[in-house]
């Protein structure tokens, strides 16, 4: 598989280290009254899709980047990169 | 008909010519007492214990496409016990006993072979590690034997015991451990059941569930729908999918395990051989070809092929493990979709779907557990209650925390 980088371009996905699921961006509130019930979830069920799957990609043999790839868990086809700043950004969070 | 020394004969002589098909091939009724969705080595299993144990015939298998046609035919076929805990290796020990009388008990030739196991260390907290868990196999009835080095070379001298980066100091060796004919296992288990009535069903895809007030009460497919009082899932890398289509969401990834065969060789394998220091593990079969794999690929897929990289890495694990056999040439490579749970142990548990069960996360190791899984899937789905080896196979052990920590890692082990 090749990563596009949105830096660095075309990149072997033999350089990255993968993580899982991009909701892992999305970290739940510990102050949150239900918040055992978040955690759980969070760490532990996946959507697990078959087809379009965003995912967290580390660029460990390279600039050390984290990643959000739009991947076909169906076809192994990269629809989109992003850098996992951009998004987490976007989504409300600090940094 | 029951196969027998007797019977080969009698057919050789007559031209081979009374020879039955080994299971119908049926249209599906509108009902069944109990539905098994998925035609592999657990489904069948299940569906063959449901109707020997506990004398439940009216069943139905549905199958996507042929039965025996997922991981159950592109596993490595390693059988062993090898476990840690008190709340699995009693269950795979419960397997290994079933897989001893398997071909008596289903009257078919599935060539298990008890060839022997061997778990390589190369360090000494390793070889306390293979210690601990060779008392704690004595401990389950499983067998386990520590070799030191010349015992080791005795018998597989042509390890690479001087390895600059990672010497060989011995290995657990399970003399039980072995190899099975992993195809003939399913259509042993599916003869054996059809012949008590159980409809095997090929060709046919579930496509949702008749869940009415939180009850199940049956499937819907592309041969219409079914009613059932109590269904079962065992779809291995489709879990996810296939659960679902009943409103559940499981601590499951499906990702891509790959294995490779070579060219036939003459026998140089005694049984089977693990790396100790990387992922790796051989087998010779009976027509020659050294059966190896490593390591998942890692990211998501259910693609049923892997990519290079990891080929590459498992190559590298062989040749440094056992130089001699880097002019083999491999011939074929190919890829299974296994459903990885969060802590690398399986569920064989109730849902939250009054009359759904589900068996499943059985990450890379599915194989070796086909009897005891379907063993203690048609315990649970026929008297209620969880068989005594499998009662910590929960679904629910990520809220209660009762995790299997086979590795010791805690419960994020990170095995994918």
């Amino acid at each position: 598989m090749i990563i596009d980088h949105p830096l660095l371009g075309p990149r072997d996905a033999a350089e990255f280290v993968y993580l899982g699921d991009a909701c892992l961006i999305d970290r739940p509130d510990p102050g949150d009254e239900n918040a055992a019930r978040l955690f759980h979830d969070y760490l532990h069920i996946r959507d697990n899709p078959a087809g379009e799957h965003r995912e967290l990609w580390f660029h460990e043999h390279g600039d050390r980047s984290w990643l959000v790839v739009t991947r076909n868990t169906l076809t192994h086809e990269i629809v989109r990169v992003e850098l996992a700043r951009d998004v987490a950004l976007a989504r409300g969070r600090d940094r | 008909m029951r196969y027998s020394v007797l019977q080969i004969l009698k057919e050789g002589l007559t031209g081979n010519r009374g020879w039955k098909p080994v299971w119908r091939e049926p249209d599906p009724k509108r009902h069944y007492d109990t539905v098994i969705v998925g035609g592999g080595g657990h489904g069948m299993a299940a569906a063959y214990y449901l109707a020997t144990v506990h004398g439940l015939t009216d069943i139905a298998v549905l199958e996507k496409g042929w039965i025996g046609c997922g991981n159950v035919g592109r596993n490595t076929t390693i059988i062993r016990s090898n476990y840690l805990l008190p709340g699995n290796e009693p269950f795979y020990e419960l397997s290994m006993k079933l897989w001893e009388g398997l071909e008596q008990d289903i009257n078919y030739n599935a060539m298990v072979s008890q060839r022997g196991l061997i778990n390589l260390f190369h360090t000494d907290p390793q070889r306390d590690a293979a210690v601990r868990r060779g008392n704690a196999m004595l401990l389950a009835g499983a067998g386990a034997v520590l070799l030191d080095r010349d015992a080791l070379r005795r018998k597989c001298p042509f390890l690479d015991f001087d390895n600059e980066r990672f010497p060989i100091k011995g290995g657990l060796w399970q003399p039980r451990g072995g190899t099975v004919r992993h195809d003939a296992v399913v259509w042993g288990y599916a003869r054996g059941a059809d012949q008590r009535g159980v409809d095997v069903i090929q060709n046919c895809e579930v496509t949702g569930f008749d869940i009415r007030d939180g009850v199940c009460r049956g499937v819907e497919t592309t041969r219409g729908a079914i009613g059932a009082d109590k269904v079962a899932v065992c779809v291995a890398g489709s879990s996810g999918q296939v659960m679902g289509l009943a409103g559940l969401r499981l601590p499951i990834e499906s990702h891509v395990l790959q294995a490779c065969v070579t060219e036939g060789l003459k026998p140089a394998i005694p049984g089977v051989i693990t790396f100790g220091a990387g992922h790796f593990y051989v087998s010779q079969s009976d027509k020659g070809g050294l059966v190896f794999g490593g390591d998942i690929d890692g990211y998501n897929t259910y693609a049923q092929r892997g990519n290079l990289p990891t080929v590459e890495d498992v190559c590298e694990g062989g040749m440094a493990l056992m130089p001699m056999i880097g002019r083999a040439r491999v011939l074929r490579m190919w890829g299974g979709v296994v459903d990885m749970s969060m802590d690398g142990s399986p569920f064989i548990d109730r849902t939250p779907v009054e009359g759904l069960f589900f068996s499943g996360g059985w990450c890379y190791g599915g194989f070796k557990a086909v009897p005891a899984g379907g063993y203690c899937l048609a315990h649970l789905m026929a008297t209620g209650a969880p068989h005594r080896v499998a009662e910590a196979m929960r679904l629910d052990r990520f809220v209660t925390g009762a995790v299997i920590d086979e590795k010791g890692m805690g419960a994020q082990a990170n095995l994918h």
